[in-house]
């Protein structure tokens, strides 16, 4: 192996001819680079016909990002007395900010520092190595063209408000804003529904410990409820987002409650007084009933009831008014309106949850047509003591034990009708369904699955516990769920009809009671949520992170956060890690009280803004507003990303961006043609 | 006493695993068959009606393709048994065309004689010859030399139905033939070329 | 009038006359002008397939090439037989997913003269274009004879609404367009649990045992249900049913007598036309008894499905999902 690098320049120095003296490192990329593109050559190439460019050294180095590698540039940048530097090596995305920071370091502006890709944009897609050596030249010679025309720049800087917004009360945002809250900083936790909680207040247990959800989940409500840090904002939501990162203004609409809070004590007198009785389709599941002015459980936090005016008698037929008439701290106002709140933030985290999968979209499986099949949330509360049937478990007759249960998996998961993707937590929720039949009813219980999914700690012995009482499994996609016998024996029963894959043989199983274990999908509004706030949904629904493995809890848009299943479907211990994760980088822009951003930015030049409005919608980052007075529009320097998508986008070629102006990109090409060499050297 | 090599050479071949059987099926199979997409979640066989009939389940015969097990496959009736019905093709989760893999067996195995029962081939080659022969079917003949051949004993049985079907004359007695067959004829003729060729 | 081209399919000219005289009776009154495929060819069942590819969707698609030409300003083709049907769309589909299964296929057209474009033509059943096209207001307006009192199985067996690939059904399993058009008769229909589950195809031919469990199964699911009789689409299912009845019978020692009808029958009776005039009669297992029911002026009262739990402390259910296509959320919602 021939030496490489080291402070010996392997090329003649040559006297620039250009105004510029430019320096060009090629990076081997160990054998990334170096094993389809012959980097010496190219090196020596840039040195020698792009000297009258400005080249003045032209260098390899086996991996140009390593502390070695850095400090290669700032010797040279100090010896020879750089002006500019060109780096050939991996995509900007991972290390143009370490070679910004080389240049800043040996004293020269880093934007005058251009990374040109000739590894993931020549080696890795070429295997031709005279083709890709040849093309790696030309894209050396487009960066060498472009850095020349660039100008040095400085970070913005903005100040970071130090209140937070949290949206969604589940656990995840629970334990968020309690994060940030007790680091001292201000959270307004915005819940759409009366009381937070989320999913976790509608369990009774918890894999694979089988803690009391609510003995686990209420400490923590109350914390939050009573947190002076906290403003908890109930039975409201967002409508608007506003600005960028440190300084966004949210506009929070508070659903009228119809109950004064400064009045109520919360001594539930309205509604035991209230007469109108409705099925309560979000808490019970559709399994049990709420007055029209409730709280949807007895633990709720703030513990002041909400008047559902769509149900409420007197805003049917003008006559009632109960709960006014009992309340004895006269804390029901008929009249209350909405309110529409403005608070600044600094930083936001989105935990707006998950929906259940439909069950009734999967019509073989009869929910909703057979009576005694239910949904993994109606389990839920048929087994929660506080629930329907204090926790008895019977059939849909409220009051028959069943004496044989199935448990299907995978209901609208991993399956191309329905939901693409695994629901994570449905096995393990399958499995904690068949120990609390099992243990509540003695009945028979069979769990049907395709696969066992208990990876995580504690999950595959959970397993092992509930293979040990007697849980009868049966590898197999459940079929059909019906109730049309063939044999007397399945008389007055469901049936569940599934292949025993193991058996190899078709079955049909005798049972009382269907569970199914029903997957996880997005909030049925997650894609307008994502849009008011910037975000971009991947084609399931689920919120994009910006990194999945590396950054699961930011966005492509700085400032905002994602904890828990908005990201994808979880369980309650990755919830409440995303929470707090994400409260920590809050945390973190907080401490910095002021961050420079990308001055690489898109600007409008107003004289020749013809106000035609195209670029408003297209900017993915919604960082073009439109100044009605004047007629143009403008780019909000701290929410533009840079993407050049209005600067191509804009008919009358009024946006520029700065280092991606025509002039840089125009010349970048000329560059790649090799216009710029008289007399071009084919490889 | 046999040596243990003398034991090794003398004992029938091995199946060997044939890895080409999956793709081409795969391939032979109208549309886009997604057979290779098969997770083996079985819901095919707790769908399917007729599966008490069957040698295999369809999720096991799919597993004997995966391995190669040309001859055990062809050779199973489950093809011959699947009545058609679409329950596993909609519900199964990869969205496997399941029935048309099922003709696809059938042609296979009729292709190298390989049924264990000649009942399921002979009919649909009878119906297939009179087609070819008229362009319609014709049920009446069908059904009779369909039965005379194969369940002679259960004539008399059907006999009541085959006199109401004649006495209401829902079965023809003189088959039609269509004013094309020629051109039919041409058009089937050149599709077995090309079948042939491809 | 609503144009289309008719792919009548053989069963309706020999075993299903009576889907074929009752479908010609009604066109006028609900103004469906069928044009027949000059010279069509059988479709080949589901027997070709097994046999030779090329050869069985060549087979299908001179037909589709004849009605292409004949097109002259529309673009649906309708069949009333569920295998043609079947056979049809899904060739027309594969040929589009799989483009050389399409040039396979125009090779050996060529060879008669003839070309088809796979996805010019727009196949569709029957049913779908009474319930979507003519639309149920307009046949409940020509309904003279309400149905009422006549309690009615429908049963549409396997093949038309599946396995769908245009998404042109409400569902797979529980379709409900046959049960909607069946009430706007007047009928009194059964929330029948079988209703798409199969009536055995062509195993009466090759393996009668399978075939008889499957008779059998939704025999005795529409007399457990009390149905006056079972309405239909399909010719396979009413041969099957009906004239195989006897010999299930005979296999099992029941005693089923349930009349399988094809629903344009019972349309015509409820246009007020003759019995006899709608192919009436051709049936095996008689309908007499049913039709004497109709009329009578207190019908008995049994209920009809699924019966919801009542306000003695038993759980609520859910509310039925919205009529929409269930898997794809494209479909069309019933008018
Ligand atoms: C039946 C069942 C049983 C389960 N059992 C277990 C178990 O035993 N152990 C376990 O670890 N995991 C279990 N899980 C998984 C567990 O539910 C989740 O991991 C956890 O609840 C996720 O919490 P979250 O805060 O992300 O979402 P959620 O609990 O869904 O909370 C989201 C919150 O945001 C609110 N919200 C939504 N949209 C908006 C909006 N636009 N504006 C304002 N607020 C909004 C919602 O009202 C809700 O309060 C189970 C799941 C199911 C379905
Ligand atoms: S009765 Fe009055 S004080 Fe008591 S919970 Fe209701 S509104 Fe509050
Ligand atoms: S006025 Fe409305 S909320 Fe109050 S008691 Fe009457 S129905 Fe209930
Ligand atoms: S977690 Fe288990 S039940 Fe849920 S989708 Fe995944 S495999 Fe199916
Ligand atoms: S460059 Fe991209 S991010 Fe910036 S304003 Fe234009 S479109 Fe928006
Ligand atoms: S249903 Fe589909 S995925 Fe499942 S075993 Fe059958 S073919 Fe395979
Ligand atoms: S199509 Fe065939 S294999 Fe599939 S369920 Fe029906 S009979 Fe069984």
């Amino acid at each position: 192996m021939t030496q490489h690098g080291g402070t010996s320049p392997k090329l003649a120095l040559s006297e620039s001819k250009g105004e510029e003296r430019i320096g060009v490192y090629v990076c081997h990329c160990g054998t990334n680079i170096a094993g389809v593109v012959d980097v010496q050559e190219v090196a020596e190439w840039a040195a020698a016909q792009l000297e009258h460019r400005g080249v003045v050294i032209g260098r390899e180095y086996k991996f140009m990002c390593s502390s070695l590698g850095q400090e290669l540039i700032e010797k040279d940048i100090k010896e020879l007395e750089l002006t500019r530097v060109v780096v050939a090596a991996c995509s900007p995305h991972l290390h143009e900010h370490t070679f910004r920071t080389a240049c800043k370091n040996a004293g020269l502006n880093p934007y005058l520092c251009e990374l040109v890709s000739i590894r993931e944009q020549v080696s890795w897609v070429h295997t031709d190595k005279a083709a890709a050596t040849a093309k790696a030249k030309a894209v050396v010679s487009g960066g060498v063209e472009r850095v020349i025309r660039h100008a040095p720049l400085e970070p913005l800087r903005v100040p970071i408000h130090p209140d937070t917004l949290v949206v969604g009360g589940g656990i995840a945002g629970i334990q968020s804003a309690l994060e940030i809250a007790d680091a001292g900083y201000h959270v307004y936790l915005v819940e759409r529904e009366p009381s937070i909680g989320g999913h976790m207040a509608q369990f009774d247990k918890t894999f694979p410990t089988l803690d009391c959800s609510a003995c686990i989940l209420t400490p923590k409500m109350v914390q939050v409820g009573t947190h002076p840090n906290v403003t908890l904002l109930t039975w409201s939501e967002v409508e608007k987002v506003d600005g960028f990162v440190g300084n966004f203004t949210v506009t929070v609409r508070k659903k009228a409650r119809k109950v004064i809070e400064d009045l109520c004590t919360g001594c539930g007198i309205c509604q035991e007084k209230c007469p109108k009785k409705v099925i309560d389709d979000v808490y019970e599941a559709g399994l049990g009933y709420r007055k029209a002015v409730y709280t949807p459980f007895p633990q709720a936090v703030p513990k002041y009831p909400v008047m559902d005016v769509e149900n409420c008698t007197y805003f049917e037929k003008g006559t009632c008014k109960a709960c006014e008439k009992f309340c004895p701290t006269n804390a029901i106002d008929f009249k209350q309106q909405d309110e529409i709140l403005t608070l600044q933030v600094g930083n936001i985290v989105l935990a707006t949850g998950y929906d259940l999968f439909d069950a009734r979209r999967v019509t073989n499986y009869g929910y909703g047509r057979l009576p005694n099949v239910f949904t993994s949330l109606e389990f839920e509360r048929l087994s929660n003591a506080a629930g329907p049937t204090n926790g008895n478990i019977v059939l849909r007759d409220g009051k028959t034990t069943p004496k044989a249960v199935g448990i299907v998996h995978c209901v609208g998961s991993r399956d191309r009708n329905f939901n693409n993707y695994c629901s994570v937590i449905c096995c393990m929720q399958g499995l904690k369904f068949a120990h609390l039949v099992h243990e509540r009813t003695g009945a028979i219980v069979y769990n049907f699955y395709i696969d066992m999914r208990t990876a995580y700690k504690a999950y595959d012995e959970f397993y092992q516990r509930v293979l040990e009482e007697g849980t009868l499994f049966v590898r197999g996609k459940v079929a059909e769920i019906t109730d049309v016998p063939r044999r007397p024996d399945e008389d007055g029963h469901l049936i569940v009809q599934v292949e025993d894959t193991l058996a190899g043989k078709q079955r049909r199983i005798p049972v009382d009671m269907v569970i199914l274990s029903t997957g996880l999908q997005p909030r049925y509004d997650a894609k307008e949520t994502a849009k008011r706030f910037g975000l971009s949904c991947s084609s399931d629904g689920w919120f994009i992170e910006k990194h999945p493995k590396l950054d699961p809890i930011s966005t492509m848009t700085e400032g905002i956060y994602i904890a828990g299943c908005v990201q994808g479907p979880k369980d309650i211990p990755s919830s409440v890690a995303q929470g707090a994760a994400a409260a920590a980088r809050v945390l973190g822009k907080i401490q910095q009280k002021e961050i420079s951003i990308e001055p690489v930015r898109a600007s409008v030049n107003q004289d020749q803004c013809s106000g035609c409005r195209i670029c408003n919608n297209l900017c993915p980052y919604n960082a073009i507003s439109f100044d009605e007075d004047r007629g143009v529009s403008l780019v909000n320097a701290a929410l533009c990303q840079g993407c050049g998508t209005c600067v191509a986008a804009c008919p009358a070629g009024a946006i520029s961006g700065t280092a991606f102006s025509n002039d840089q990109i125009l010349s970048q090409i000329e560059g790649l043609l090799l216009l710029n060499i008289d007399e071009p050297v084919t490889a | 006493m046999q040596t243990l090599d003398q034991e090794r050479t003398s004992a029938p071949p091995k199946q060997i695993e044939d890895l080409s059987l999956l793709g081409e099926v795969s391939h032979r199979t109208a549309g886009v068959s997604r057979l290779e997409m098969c997770i083996q979640c079985g819901c095919c066989g707790g769908s399917c009606p007729s599966e008490a009939d069957m040698d295999h389940t369809p999720r096991m015969l799919f597993a004997m393709l995966r391995a190669g097990m040309r001859h055990a496959a062809l050779m199973s009736n489950t093809p011959w048994i699947c009545v058609s019905c679409y329950h596993c093709v909609v519900r199964c989760p990869q969205n496997v065309h399941i029935a048309d893999v099922m003709y696809t067996l059938k042609s296979m195995a009729i292709e190298a004689k390989l049924y264990q029962d000649s009942t399921a081939p002979d009919f649909s080659q009878t119906f297939v010859d009179m087609v070819e022969e008229f362009g319609r079917s014709f049920e009446l003949g069908l059904a009779t030399r369909h039965y005379l051949k194969h369940f002679p004993l259960r004539l008399p049985n059907m006999a009541p139905m085959g006199i109401g079907m004649l006495s209401k004359q829902r079965m023809n007695i003189t088959p039609t033939r269509i004013k094309g067959i020629a051109q039919l004829k041409a058009v089937l003729k050149r599709a077995k070329e090309v079948e042939a060729a491809s | 009038m609503n144009k289309y081209i008719l792919y009548p399919g053989c069963s309706m000219e020999s075993s299903a006359r009576a889907y074929y005289d009752s479908l010609k009776a009604i066109t006028d009154i609900i103004g469906l002008n069928l044009q027949e495929i000059e010279d069509w060819n059988c479709c080949g069942a589901t027997e070709y397939l097994g046999i030779k590819l090329t050869p069985a969707y060549a087979l299908i698609s001179r037909n589709l090439a004849l009605a292409a030409q004949q097109a002259d300003g529309t673009r649906t083709v309708v069949a009333p037989c569920s295998a043609c049907y079947l056979n049809l769309a899904k060739a027309d589909y594969y040929m589009q997913e799989q483009p050389v299964l399409g040039q396979h296929v125009n090779e050996a057209l060529a060879a008669g003269g003839l070309s088809y474009k796979p996805g010019s033509l727009d196949i569709r059943h029957l049913l779908d274009v009474l319930v979507y096209d003519v639309g149920l207001d307009t046949i409940k307006s020509k309904v003279v004879r309400p149905l009422t009192g006549l309690r009615v199985a429908p049963y549409l067996g396997c093949m038309v609404p599946r396995p769908d690939y245009e998404h042109r059904w409400s569902d797979y399993e529980y379709p409900v367009e046959l049960d909607r058009l069946l009430n706007a008769l007047g009928a009194d229909v059964i929330e029948f649990p079988l209703k798409t589950e199969c009536c055995g195809g062509h195993m009466t031919q090759i393996s009668p045992d399978t075939a008889f469990e499957l008779i059998r199964r939704l025999v005795s699911a529409a007399d457990e249900h009390q149905a006056d009789l079972m309405a239909t689409l399909c010719p396979m299912c009413q041969m099957n049913l009906d004239a195989y009845q006897s010999e299930t019978n005979k296999f099992f020692h029941t005693s089923y007598r349930m009349p399988v009808i094809f629903f344009t029958q019972l349309m015509g009776l409820a246009f007020g036309l003759e019995a006899k005039d709608l192919g009436f009669g051709l049936e095996l297992v008689s309908a007499r008894n049913a039709l004497a029911k109709i009329g009578i002026e207190h019908p008995a009262e049994i209920p009809t499905g699924t019966a919801r739990p009542k306000k003695d402390g038993s759980l609520p259910m859910p509310a039925p999902l919205p009529r929409r296509n269930m898997h794809t959320e494209k479909g069309k919602v019933v008018k």
